[in-house]
């Protein structure tokens, strides 16, 4: 009880942060517009993925637009535990969860958000889904779970890190892994070793569960791998977040 | 509540910590009086923010024992933090909620109900001044009026006892004597509070009790005109131009010690105008004159050289 008061109260100042400073939300919607724009009218003709582009695309930017906007929530997490805040709100007998799971429903609606907007302008650019409602339910719920689990990770990564600078590059990998995944680019297009990285790697199953539910038959194969490595991710970041936080504080 | 059986708000006793094989606080024992103001005094590094976090369960100690408002630090923490306000070194206030959202957030924390939360934010802003500021972020707030906030949240909870770690370090002397006034209504309030400082002057001026503490150890204990019992007291300082009026100076004021090379005099007194005038008339009645005057009282230097034979640089820095 006391934990979801605490973690509503903490809610509320993550929601504050992020109308002050609506930077980080800007970037989250802009950066995978650009992208998107690149892709689509300058890049996209040169592959040949078999559908329009624009609806082999719009998955994969799904999940570069969560990519994109989790650096602000290492940072801020690392700039809670080295200012004297989380000293504050230890004295006050504060619920330990509150301000971890604050942060990262804060990043997941955050993201909800971004994404919303992604997919608007990725409508107007060509993206024709053929998803019904029960497809479109399975593909927020399917980005709801990632985003908690890339959410956990980051938030153990902001832990671990020294400085608040630190902590935001953290990040930086994050928005490179799906460059080497199926989200542009189909993985058989790639060369070897990115090839066999991008047929493994978390986000390309994913992103392939994410693109049979828009548009095409959603695969019960990659939908089973892509909820195992959310799951797998998300318990890993909870408790190596949860353990840092112990240890730290 | 504060131990009734011998009015103690803070006890510690042989209180150790050492991170991995430095020893930061090293068998410290406390007693602090409920109702009064206790100074920790001691130089950059001497262990002054260690010991605090040991005393407010932020910290366990690897050894001592630690009794806040009657309750065991170890074993009744949240007692402990229930009675206790904590404004740390580094600001905890929250730089992009306004000062009323901060002040808010803590109400919220305590679970105040939300009218009555409003209604102590609003008597915050008003006693610390807030009132113009409160609806701009923290950000904006200049050192001294983040300093108020944060001391502020620390008094939503109303707490018994106080603990404020240099709170107004950094300060200009218009906002330390603000912070000053803050503190001396509090304790007129009934709060105990325990501060650290680095300056000799904010001890003497606040606190009931002064304890030194020196890479963590307490070197000395006792009140104000105590301490500077044992510390040289305040001198003016003279020198001059020439051997020969070095000399006869000396032999106008026998009072005073010479330092031949510095070419200088060492006068005892408290540096007031009247004394300043008398010595100066002195000087004066033998047509003698000084080169420069100036007016030394005791700091923290002169306390740490009496009290340790070395002076407060830090020590061993990481
Ligand atoms: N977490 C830590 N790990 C290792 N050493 C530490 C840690 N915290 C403090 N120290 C060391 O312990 C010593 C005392 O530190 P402390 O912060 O208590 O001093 P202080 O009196 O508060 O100094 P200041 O006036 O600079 O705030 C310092 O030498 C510091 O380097
Ligand atoms: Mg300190």
């Amino acid at each position: 009880m006391k934990v979801m008061v605490d973690s509503a109260t903490m809610l509320r100042r993550n929601f504050r942060h992020t109308m002050r400073n609506p930077l980080a939300l800007f970037n989250a919607i802009v950066m995978p517009i650009v992208l998107m724009f690149l892709m689509v009218y300058i890049l996209g003709d040169a592959f040949d993925v078999g559908v329009d582009y624009a609806d082999y695309a719009t998955p994969g930017l799904i999940m570069t637009t969560i990519c994109y906007g989790i650096s602000p929530t290492a940072t801020a997490v690392n700039s809670d535990m080295t200012s004297g805040f989380v000293n504050r709100l230890r004295v006050m007998d504060v619920s330990r969860a509150a301000l971890l799971n604050a942060h990262v429903i804060a990043t997941m609606l955050r993201s909800l958000v971004a994404i919303a907007f992604v997919v608007g302008v990725a409508f107007l650019m060509g993206f024709r889904p053929s998803a019904g409602l029960p497809e479109w339910l399975g593909a927020i719920g399917l980005v709801v779970l990632t985003v908690v689990a890339i959410g956990w990770l980051t938030v153990a990564f902001g832990l671990a890190a020294k400085t608040p600078e630190s902590a935001g590059l953290a990040a930086v990998p994050l928005m490179l892994l799906p460059f080497l995944s199926s989200a542009f680019v189909p993985a058989d297009k790639m060369g070897p070793g990115a090839r066999q990285f991008a047929e493994h790697q978390p986000f390309t199953s994913i992103i392939e569960t994410l693109r049979g539910l828009l548009t095409g038959t959603p695969s019960a194969g990659s939908a089973i791998t892509a909820i195992a490595w959310c799951a797998g991710l998300a318990s890993i970041g909870y408790v190596w977040a949860r353990v840092s936080f112990t240890k730290r504080v | 509540m504060v131990d009734a059986m011998n009015g103690s708000a803070i006890a510690a006793s042989g209180l150790r910590k050492a991170y991995k094989d430095k020893v930061v606080v090293d068998g410290i024992d406390l007693d602090v009086r409920a109702g009064t103001i206790f100074a920790l005094l001691g130089p950059n590094g001497a262990g002054k923010t260690t010991t605090v976090n040991v005393l407010t369960t932020l910290l366990a100690p690897d050894a001592g024992k630690v009794v806040v408002a009657g309750h065991d630090g170890a074993t009744e923490t949240r007692a402990v933090r229930a009675a206790i306000g904590v404004t740390g070194q580094f600001a905890s206030v929250d730089d992009l909620l306004t000062g009323e959202e901060n002040l808010l957030l803590m109400a919220d924390l305590l679970h105040l109900p939300k009218d009555r939360g409003r209604r102590v934010a609003g008597r915050l802003l008003d006693r610390f001044d807030l009132v113009e500021a409160a609806g701009k972020p923290a950000v904006s707030y200049s050192g001294g009026m983040r300093r108020k906030l944060d001391l502020a949240m620390t008094l939503v909870g109303k707490p018994q006892i106080i603990f404020l770690d240099e709170p107004t370090t950094g300060l200009d002397p218009r906002s330390r004597r603000t912070m000053w006034e803050i503190i001396r209504e509090l304790v007129a309030d009934g709060t105990t509070i325990f501060l650290t400082t680095q300056y000799l002057e904010e001890a003497d001026q606040l606190a009931d009790r002064i304890a030194v503490l020196d890479r963590g150890r307490l070197v000395a204990e006792g009140t104000a005109a105590e301490l500077k019992r044992r510390v040289p007291g305040s001198h003016v300082r003279l020198r001059f131009a020439h051997r020969p009026a070095l000399d006869l100076a000396a032999r106008i004021l026998p009072e005073s010690t010479r330092d031949d090379e510095e070419l200088t005099l060492r006068v005892p007194g408290d540096g007031g105008v009247r004394s300043l005038r008398a010595l100066l008339e002195r000087l004066d009645a033998h047509s003698v004159e000084a080169e420069e005057l100036s007016v030394h009282t005791p700091d923290l230097d002169d306390v740490f050289l009496a009290l340790t034979g070395h002076a407060s640089k830090e020590v061993n820095a990481r």
